[in-house]
């Protein structure tokens, strides 16, 4: 008897958008989860206690890790009696890391000084910088004395030399950190999302809790419902990176004040591939950064290009990882940042750089451009800000890892010595730990923050680009960095928040981008392919709206998500019965790198964790 | 009540985009993210399932590879089974079905299971074979491409996925099942589950401890993409198609 199992794929209609996230729309208001929020034993979460929890396994979190379990057992205490867990929401620790790379040592010098025999993946070292302005797109300049070693005595202290630094895959270098971490006793837990902060009675940050498991689509239980796991800590260490999703609830905890003294973050977004290129065409330690074209003179916007060679695959790669960088205070609503990546891979510098290489990855990311006028308090009753999540990437260096690194390892020891001083008075039920925001201040992170406060700033002028390049040129790089001289009493401001940057669409043309050519540029779906992104599809969109029905960003802006997004995730569509264009969100092709929440200029998207486990897996960005 | 042995493996995760070496001798596998085989997942929700209707006594997770295998097993032990053992081999992919059914089997006779439960294939070599050569070393009655299964103690019921739809067996135990894609849904591992998983015993073993020799029996010549997919054209009516099917020397 012939029975045919034939399943038929319904046709994926694009719907509009409708959040039906819990963060948005509270389950304890909705009748189909009445049955499962009054019953204590599925709803009450299991919990654990632990000494420290730290959200986030990248450089910060990490580093702070493996700091305090290098004291801990210094002081005698086993991986059990000094508890150290790092929840992180990547499948694997290094798989949603996405940078440059080029690393300064500093902190790993200090944390791991036998970095290279334990097997570091730090393969080159940086051997040629040189910084491109291009006038068009077909001519560039190479700006004179970066890179040329006749000039060495009057660059060497500017902040984009890079003689002594390494170009590296930080995925992988991150990926290495969590084995020290583990091999240390650290309790180390991969494809877990931390989506709540836990707070005891007196308004101290008690822990934090993981996801949910086993909510549809449309926001329903299903029959796997789990509730997430409670982590409590008497010190819990943020480490999210750039605009980290607890991070900005714990910015807008109003007893907390962490933002009251300082001007809002601001921000860029990186676009990044890894490529792969023939040998005759590679410079081995080449770091490469350009300006100018095709970005217009009011936006801040630059590349970099990095050769390196991964002597630790098993055939070692010669690779060159490069970006484009788009400051995200941008105010012409038709820029799209993964689009202008794609054309100037065309610029001729480039271009014939990569010709007849192999693409191999791609991905983004957002990244602090505050600086120091955007470092907030870093400290709460219960827990610390650290890396990127508090915002310590020093711009015209192009740097954050080593400040993240550094600043994890100042939190440790202050929150270590905090918990072994038996005589030190708590006023509240978990630790506070102001010492470490001291300690911070008093480092080498803030120093350098301070020496470059002004650069990013001092592009907001009449001569916009070319004004803050004069600006950066004398007074930090030559007077500064050569002669040692600080005239700088002033403190510029960066103005305001990204979001709040953007003009109206009436004011400005579209911008007709050109079409990928499939071997130098690329299409979205392509790209975000590369990714390695995924998620489970059966779960609310994480890409939540505050208001669904918020038509600005359509008829202000003319639908900017659709264009900053770069892993498509955005998409307008006419609706075939209304006529209406309508947002529809795309929420698996996400790849996290948080651009939306920050840019959009109606402050209406929301991101929130999804299910731990998903999001890109970048083999080593 | 059956002591169940599960066999799991360490594979490409399905959403990377592989990426095939220059020389043509394998894919690249450094920096690319691995996870379980998702019907060796499946395998072990179908053992621990056998262990929530109180069939199954206990299950005994295996698996055959490098270092970082230890994760797979961990997987396998926070969703639900009791102990792991591991044989280690640095080279994976140097092996060949038969001598990863030959380890299979012996582990089956030391572990003293009764029902061997495994993916129907892991999707990085397609090969399908290890199931039933398995069962085959064993003298073992073998059901593969399962769609259902109700054991009850002694003997189980299954039905297979075939070309022509589902097909009924009974089986006796000891026998060696593969199960296909839609017998379950498997749960996640929680994270409470994967820190007691971390307690759970598991044992290290060598190929040489099972009597297996994996010296390479099979070399890879070629490992190439597929060719390049050339756009198709779309025709008017029948007669234009005809006449391009002559133009092509087809018809």
């Amino acid at each position: 008897m012939l029975r045919r199992v034939v399943t038929r794929l319904p046709r994926l209609a694009k719907r509009a958008a409708s959040t039906t996230h819990y963060f948005q729309k509270p389950r304890e208001n909705d009748p189909r989860w009445a049955e499962i929020v009054s019953d204590e034993d599925v709803w009450t979460r299991y919990e654990d206690e632990v000494d420290v929890a730290i959200v986030g396994g990248g450089p910060a979190g990490l580093s702070a890790a493996i700091r305090l379990r290098q004291l801990a057992n210094e002081a005698g205490l086993d991986a059990e009696e000094f508890r150290v867990c790092v929840i992180e929401k990547a499948a694997n620790i290094g798989d949603h890391i996405l940078s440059g790379a080029c690393l300064q040592t500093t902190a790993l010098d200090e944390l791991i000084p036998d970095w290279k025999e334990r097997g570091a993946p730090l393969h080159t070292p940086v051997k040629e910088d040189e910084f491109h302005i291009m006038l068009n797109d077909q001519k560039s300049i190479r700006a004179p004395f970066l890179g040329n070693s006749t000039w060495d005595w009057m660059t060497k202290n500017w902040p984009m030399n890079n003689h002594g630094n390494y170009i590296v895959r930080l995925g992988n270098v991150v990926a290495w950190l969590g084995e020290i971490a583990e091999e240390l006793g650290v309790e180390v837990y991969p494809g877990f999302a931390a989506t709540e902060i836990l707070y005891n009675d007196d308004g101290s940050v008690a822990g934090v809790a993981t996801h949910d498991s086993g909510i549809a689509k449309d926001g329903s239980p299903t029959d796997s419902f789990e509730r997430g796991m409670g982590f409590r800590a008497k010190c819990t260490i943020f480490s999210e990176g750039c605009h980290g999703s607890l991070g900005k609830q714990l910015y807008q905890n109003p007893e907390f004040k962490l933002r009251e003294n300082c001007e809002p973050q601001t921000y860029a977004t990186g676009i990044k591939e890894l490529w792969k290129i023939p040998a005759e065409k590679h410079r081995d330690g080449l770091v490469l950064h350009t300006v100018g074209w095709p970005m217009d003179k009011k936006t801040y916007a630059g590349s970099f290009v990095y050769h390196l060679t991964d002597w630790g695959a098993e055939e070692a790669e010669t690779l060159v990882a490069l970006g484009y960088v788009v400051s995200l205070d941008y105010e012409n609503p038709y820029i799209s940042p993964p689009s202008e990546f794609q054309r100037w891979k065309h610029h001729p510098l480039i271009a014939e750089m990569l010709e007849g290489g192999e693409r191999l990855s791609y991905g983004a990311r957002a990244l602090n451009e505050g600086g120091f006028q955007a470092i907030p308090k870093l400290t709460f009753p219960g827990g610390v800000l650290t890396g990127c999540d508090a915002g310590l990437l020093n711009v015209p260096k192009v740097k954050g890892t080593h400040n993240a690194m550094k600043s994890g390892m100042l939190a440790a020891e202050s929150i270590f010595s905090a918990l072994q001083d038996e005589t030190r008075e708590w006023k509240h039920e978990s630790l506070d730990v102001p010492e470490y925001e001291t300690a911070l201040k008093n480092s080498w992170i803030y120093k350098e923050l301070k020496d470059v406060r002004n650069v990013r700033p001092s592009f907001h002028n009449p001569l916009g680009f070319y004004g803050g390049l004069a600006y950066t040129g004398f007074f930090v790089c030559m007077l500064k960095g050569t002669f040692g001289i600080d005239l700088e009493k002033w403190t510029l401001s960066h103005g305001g928040a990204d979001h709040e940057k953007m003009k109206p669409a009436k004011d400005f043309q579209k911008i007709e981008y050109p079409k990928p050519d499939g071997k130098l540029s690329f299409d979205l779906l392509s790209s975000v392919a590369l990714s390695g992104t995924n998620h489970n599809g059966d779960q609310p969109a994480h890409l939540t709206l505050k208001d669904d029905d918020l038509r600005r960003n359509l008829e202000l802006f003319d639908g900017p998500e659709a264009r900053f997004c770069p892993a498509g995730v955005y998409e307008y569509v006419t609706d075939e019965e209304s006529g209406k264009k309508e947002l529809v969100i795309n929420a698996q092709n996400c790849v996290h790198c948080k651009t939306c929440d920050i840019k959009c200029p109606s402050q209406n998207i929301d991101w929130q964790c999804p299910e731990g486990g998903g999001g890109p897996a970048y083999g080593g960005m | 009540m059956v002591r169940v042995a599960v066999g799991v493996k360490r594979v490409i995760d399905y959403a990377v985009k592989i990426r095939v070496k220059p020389d043509g001798s394998g894919v690249v596998k450094d920096s690319v993210k691995h996870s379980m085989n998702p019907f060796c997942e499946i395998a072990v929700e179908e053992a621990v399932r056998l262990k929530e209707k109180k069939i199954a006594k206990e299950i005994v997770a295996f698996t055959i590879g490098p270092k970082q295998c230890s994760e797979t097993l961990r997987t396998a032990l926070a969703m639900g089974c009791d102990r792991g053992v591991h044989v280690n081999v640095p080279q994976l992919d140097a092996l060949t079905p038969l001598q990863i059914s030959k380890m299979s089997a012996k582990i089956a006779e030391t572990e003293a299971a009764d029902l061997l439960i495994m993916g129907k294939l892991a999707i990085d070599g397609d090969y399908g074979q290890t199931a039933a050569m398995t069962a085959a070393i064993l003298d073992w009655p073998q059901a593969t491409n399962l769609y259902s299964l109700q054991h009850n103690g002694d003997n189980a019921t299954v039905e297979r996925e075939i070309d022509g739809g589902l097909e009924t067996n009974e089986i006796k135990t000891p026998a060696v099942l593969s199960v296909d894609l839609r017998i379950n849904q498997p749960r996640y591992a929680t994270l409470p589950n994967i820190m007691k998983a971390k307690k759970k015993k598991v044992k290290a073993l060598k190929p040489a401890d099972l009597g297996v020799d994996v010296a390479p029996t099979l070399t890879v010549v070629k490992i190439a993409e597929p060719p390049t997919r050339e756009a198709g054209e779309i025709v008017e009516d029948v007669d234009a198609l005809i006449g391009k099917l002559k133009d092509a020397g087809r018809i």
